[in-house]
């Protein structure tokens, strides 16, 4: 029996992360179906001026394998995208990315509130944003601005991060439809999944 | 504050073509969306609709607004490995063949790029036989680039990326800080021809052996970036270089076929077909 009453409506995932996120999408990864449908966007907080080893550490653990999308690159069913280091990774209509080196926004550039903002403009209610672990706020306003729009939202049950601040500043910004622990995110998505295949 | 519609953009960015001629039509929409929203907030605009009035009535507020709608974020020796690269193997190539190299960096900005051009070319003993065209949209920051002055905070990363690039001294030495500026040495820059140009507007003006335009094509949707290309493609002489951001790419171009990649992790192209 469905926990989370889901259906198929949805067309994108992103995810948002920073301190601590790390070991969390290692396990997320490593526990997805190979041929998990909907394309995950993921933006991590991650070294600005080193631009390799993260996609290829990650790759290690996951069942589908990692990309850092490149400018204008087409969003693909069943594929995951990271967002390079030192770029904000935005998504434009017509289901592409754009990259852009623009100021960094909560100090940070990947931003994750960019990458969920011009998500949740382009994908409205078909969109699931997930935030976890991280020491700063970025992403609160990303994952209002999901809910706005009618998506859906999940955050890191907070006890369970290594440092709780994003997911708290996002819970006071925004009503959060769930707070899950990883393994719960992991069951949310699995289930997610079994509706998508039950449905083609 | 509300969200920028898209159709408030249309009208934005055609009455700016209609009143200044400069065409933002074909910009990456998100990102555009964003910098038309810091300048509703930059000057306290309520509305894109206010802010379409301010540029019909103040001919003088639209040089202000191209500055701010222009991303204006670059770095000295952004991807060290790229700017290795260019020292080992791109320039070498082309002073095999070349006694003098022209190049161009187009879409400069503050200048940050074509300062470590200049450094490079000097390391290597052959800025004295270069010509370097500089050219942006922006005439405000194309004097930024040309007095190069930049704030101390920034020398740090430059300094983190000069040393990561491995050149042969350190950066300190080609600037003097006063009040919290780094003042860069003039001579490096002494000929290059710093020149407002719309890369919009697009046609070719010369050529060259070496065209650099990183990270400045992100802006702009695909149509844009092809009819740019062309252009580069036709600017530059057989042989020449094209080197581009390295998360950019030019395999699914009209012209992709007329370039074979000379180094794809650094996103470097060279032309083999006129």
């Amino acid at each position: 029996m469905s926990q989370f009453k889901l259906n198929n409506q949805y067309k994108a995932i992103v995810i948002g992360g920073s301190a601590g996120s790390f070991q969390v999408i290692s396990k997320i990864l490593s526990n997805l179906p190979k041929d998990f449908e909907l394309p995950i966007i993921m933006c991590l907080h991650r070294l600005k001026h080193v631009r390799h080893g993260f996609v290829e550490a990650l790759n290690i653990k996951s069942n589908i394998s990692l990309y850092e999308p490149e400018d204008k690159d087409s969003i693909k069913k069943g594929k995951i995208y990271l967002a390079p280091a030192n770029y904000h990774l935005c998504i434009e209509l017509g289901n592409h990315f754009s990259l852009s080196t623009e100021e960094m926004v909560n100090n940070s550039r990947p931003s994750i509130d960019i990458t969920l903002e011009t998500a949740a403009y382009v994908y409205k209610n078909k969109l699931i944003g997930i935030l976890l672990t991280g020491a700063n706020k970025d992403g609160a306003m990303g994952m209002k601005k999901i809910k706005d729009r009618g998506g859906l939202t999940i955050v890191q049950e907070p006890s369970e991060c290594m440092i709780d601040t994003m997911p708290v500043a996002a819970i006071k910004l925004t009503q959060i439809d769930h707070v899950l622990t990883v393994s719960q995110i992991i069951a949310f998505l699995q289930e997610l999944d079994k509706v998508y295949k039950q449905s083609t | 504050m509300q969200e920028i519609e898209i159709a408030e953009l249309r009208k934005l960015t055609e009455v700016i073509k209609e009143k200044y001629n400069y065409d933002f039509s074909n910009y990456a929409m998100s990102s555009f969306k964003r910098r038309i929203q810091r300048i509703l907030e930059m000057y306290k605009l309520a509305s894109v609709d206010v802010l379409i009035k301010k540029l019909t009535e103040e001919p003088r507020f639209f040089k202000e607004f191209v500055s701010e709608v222009t991303v204006n974020v670059t770095e000295m020796f952004r991807d060290p490995s790229f700017w290795r690269e260019l020292r080992d193997h791109i320039l070498p190539n082309i002073m095999l063949n070349h006694n003098n190299i022209s190049i161009w960096h187009a879409g400069c900005s503050s200048g940050e790029e074509v300062f470590s051009m200049a450094i490079v070319l000097k390391e290597m003993g052959i800025l004295d036989k270069t010509k370097i065209v500089a050219t942006d949209i922006d005439t405000d920051i194309l004097q930024k680039a040309r007095s190069g002055v930049y704030s101390m905070k920034n020398m740090e990363l430059n300094q983190k990326n000069y040393l990561r690039f491995q050149g042969t001294t350190t950066l300190e030495k080609y600037y003097k800080e006063e009040n919290g500026k780094a003042i860069m040495d003039k001579s490096l820059v002494e000929h290059v021809s710093f020149r407002e140009h719309n890369l919009v507007a697009s046609m070719a003006f010369s050529k060259f052996d070496l065209i650099l335009c990183r990270n400045v094509m992100i802006y702009f949707n695909q149509a844009l970036q092809n009819n740019v290309l062309k252009m580069f493609h036709e600017s530059l002489f057989k042989y020449g270089y094209l080197i581009v951001g390295s998360k950019e790419s030019l395999i699914w171009c009209e012209i992709a076929n007329k370039f074979i990649v000379a180094n794809n992790e650094e996103k470097i192209y060279k032309k083999i077909k006129d």
